[in-house]
């Protein structure tokens, strides 16, 4: 029996921190010390606090470490475990007061959280299915397929108001009704786990923490459609991911809770994995159902839906990664305590991917109908630097940015969508007055041109020439046709476009156009970005003043436009600059000046 | 691994792994709880500390107590030692001196369940911030 736990954060982001290195010490350490038998190390899913990884917390104190590196494990048994002294250095320091917090319930970060989808992440060790079991794992399937008909089943999930946390939010009750209403000799579950959204990794850590939650939730969407087979598509580059799904699939068999004849009874289950290449469109249904039977991942016209024609012209259920990982707790707890949590419309929570200028980089699960302001200021900690906030992007290439004046508004699929924005997946990109946002409305349409299939024209070709334009515009040689020609374009290509990869690529420059029209006006007319981000409408001067003539930006042009003497102020030739920026960041006397 | 056949035979496995997770469970909500402290410094551990946290871990454990128990380090009261605090929730933490494990039974079936106070109670003459 042991009396502490020491739990270490086995995700990716602290793996690449020598989490597991973290791991092999603590346990050199508690042997060294002979308290081997009196606390165990566990590894676990992520806690969410990328930002401070890797992540140690001590229990049942519920000591939160932050930045914990290899050689501090030992001083943690020896002064924590041994002698029950907590190592306040490790300790995360708040922000505003200074003052070390023991308690990860005390930190701002988790304070307004409410994990669902992530309640198994950080708390159990995702490569042993008996933690899972301990935590009620399973006991909905076994509620489901031994107590309630597929009806049953499906109606207490529609009252639930449970939505597609995949980007659109399809009510996932509806969904499952459908596909069990076609009759078929075969039937499958998919699961979408193609995260594409640059920025987003909630399904990755979803799959890494919890994997047997996913395992359970296609099960019991496949008793419900009348379905046996399950797959799980999950692009190639999420390793540990698919590692860890192979050892649930595997315990699950070995238990019984896969297979033939479940808990004794009728139904039988089993799954497998289809690895994805890694491209974006996969992330659509039609095209990932496509990739999986081994043609090329291009998207179709619907209808049919997949419901009807999906995997192998079967019914077929595909869902995200996240709406599964919220299904078992709707049927332990019941339709009513979640349909009780979020907005009219959204009920729940989401899992976003907090990243870009904010202090608290990382993965929260906040309840619908949350403010973008408790996000960023509360649970993100505020802009980096003390910066000022621009705005945020969420949904990724296929969303928009929200502005200051949507801080206040509640967050849910319906009012993002009101905003010029969508949910996505859930990546929250934030941006700081740093930001040039023709800038960012580019780097989403150069990802989109890159990750267009190519299927359909609008796609093709109007990304391509709206990213000439917005090229132009960077490069100063925009004019304000241009911008009429953008919004033509855009239009077109959302009404046009195939599938909702191409429907949504123009919603970036829409929306900055929407909500940053004097940005695009200062480049096209001003020819000036005021962000300081696009190196051709900058100028680089030389303030007379404070150079001290030491020539080292002189010496470091590269193409020779800096003349002046030794001790001499020194002078840009404005004609020959290329704007690299190279004299800016080599000045020690800040003397460069940047306009 | 055993397959699980039926829904009673996954509860009773429930059942058996439970305690696993007990206190990791516990520890989400920790104010809730009577929190026990156990001085483990040198000399509380030379006292025979060790045995007495085994003891009231057993003893939570097999009567399911609501209560988490942890080390702490030195308190102060070396020539008392083992020593054992245990705070009730909204209460002022009390600490226990000269703790053996018959005492340490004590203090759980007799002040922590029914609220009957012990000998050898150590006045409190700290403060704590």
């Amino acid at each position: 029996m042991y009396k502490m736990q020491l739990l270490v954060c086995g995700g990716t982001g602290c793996r690449a921190s020598a989490s597991a290195k973290i791991v092999e010490k603590l346990n050199e350490s508690l042997k060294a010390h002979g308290l081997d038998e009196d606390a165990q190390v566990v590894t676990t899913g992520c806690f969410g606090f990328c930002e401070k990884g890797p992540i140690v917390k001590v229990i049942p104190d519920n000591t939160f470490y932050t930045e914990v590196q290899p050689e501090d494990a030992e001083e943690i048994v020896a002064e924590h475990i041994l002698k029950g002294r907590k190592v306040g250095r490790l300790l995360y320091e708040n922000p505003e007061t200074q003052e070390h917090v023991s308690d990860s319930k005390h930190m701002g970060f988790y304070q307004k959280q409410m994990r669902i989808a992530l309640k198994n992440c950080g708390v159990i060790d995702p490569e042993n299915i008996d933690e899972y079991i301990a935590r009620d794992g399973y006991s909905a399937l076994a509620q489901v397929i031994s107590d309630l008909t597929p009806q049953q089943a499906i109606d207490l999930l529609k009252q639930s108001g449970l939505r597609g946390r995949g980007g659109a939010g399809f009510p996932t009750g509806l969904k499952w009704e459908i596909t069990s209403k076609f009759t078929s000799d075969q039937k499958y579950v998919v699961c979408n786990a193609d995260e594409g959204d640059p920025g987003a990794f909630m399904d990755r850590s979803i799959l890494e923490g919890d994997p047997n939650a996913v395992i359970e939730a296609m099960a019991i969407c496949g008793y419900c459609i009348g379905a046996n087979k399950g797959l799980i598509y999950i692009r190639a580059e999420y390793p540990l991911a698919i590692r860890r799904l192979r050892i649930a699939i595997q315990q699950a068999r070995d238990y019984g809770l896969l297979g033939d004849n479940i808990l004794g009874t009728d139904f039988s289950f089993d799954m497998e994995l289809r690895y994805g290449a890694g491209a974006f469109v996969c992330g659509e249904e039609t095209a990932l159902i496509a990739s999986m039977e081994g043609n090329r991942g291009e998207p179709r016209v619907k209808p049919p839906f997949p419901a009807e024609d999906g995997y192998l012209h079967k019914p077929t259920v595909v869902n995200n990664v996240e709406t599964f990982a919220n299904v078992p707790v709707i049927f332990l707890k019941g339709p009513e305590w979640f349909s009780s949590i979020g907005t009219e419309k959204s009920k729940g929570t989401k899992v976003f991917a907090l990243a870009g200028k904010i202090n608290n980089v990382g993965l929260i699960e906040v309840p619908m109908g949350i403010t973008l302001r408790e996000i960023i200021y509360e649970i993100g900690g505020g802009i980096k630097n003390g910066k000022k906030f621009k705005a945020v992007q969420t949904g990724g290439p296929s969303g928009g940015c929200l502005t200051e004046k949507h801080l206040d508004t509640p967050i849910d699929f319906d009012s993002l969508v009101a905003a010029g924005s969508m949910m996505g997946s859930g990546g929250m990109i934030v941006m700081d007055e740093d930001d040039c946002m023709v800038s960012i409305a580019k780097f989403y349409l150069e990802f989109i041109v890159e990750e267009s299939c190519g299927k359909c024209t609008p796609c093709r070709v109007g990304n391509k020439r709206m990213l000439e334009i917005l090229e132009k515009i960077c490069k100063g040689k925009g004019s304000m046709e241009d911008l009429d020609h953008l919004r033509n374009f855009a239009n077109v290509i959302k009404d046009t476009a195939l599938c909702g990869l191409g429907q949504t690529s123009p919603n970036p420059v829409l929306s900055t156009l929407d909500n940053f029209y004097d940005e695009y006006l200062a480049h096209v007319k001003d020819k000036k970005c005021y962000a300081k981000k696009c190196k051709d409408l900058a100028t680089y001067t030389i303030i007379p003043e404070v150079c001290t003539g030491c020539t080292v930006c002189a010496k470091n042009c590269p193409v020779e436009a800096i003349t002046g003497e030794r001790r001499q102020p020194h002078f840009i030739n404005q004609d020959k600059c290329i704007r690299c920026g190279v004299c800016y960041t080599k000045c020690k006397f800040n003397a460069i000046l940047v306009q | 691994m055993t397959k699980i056949k039926s829904l009673d035979e996954l509860r009773k496995r429930k059942e058996q792994l439970e305690h696993r997770m007990e206190i990791r469970d516990k520890s989400d909500h920790p104010e809730s709880l009577v929190q026990i402290k156990v001085a483990m410094a040198t000399c509380g551990i030379a006292s025979g500390a060790r045995t007495v946290m085994n003891a009231l871990v057993e003893k939570i454990k097999k009567e399911k107590v609501p209560a988490i128990v942890t080390q702490t380090g030195c308190m102060g009261y070396c020539y008392a030692e083992p020593t054992v605090e245990v705070k009730k929730p909204g209460q002022d933490p009390i600490v226990f001196s000269y703790v053996d494990v018959k005492k340490a039974e004590e203090i759980i079936d007799k002040y922590i369940l029914n609220n009957e106070l012990l000998d050898g109670i150590l006045p409190a003459n700290y403060q704590t911030i």
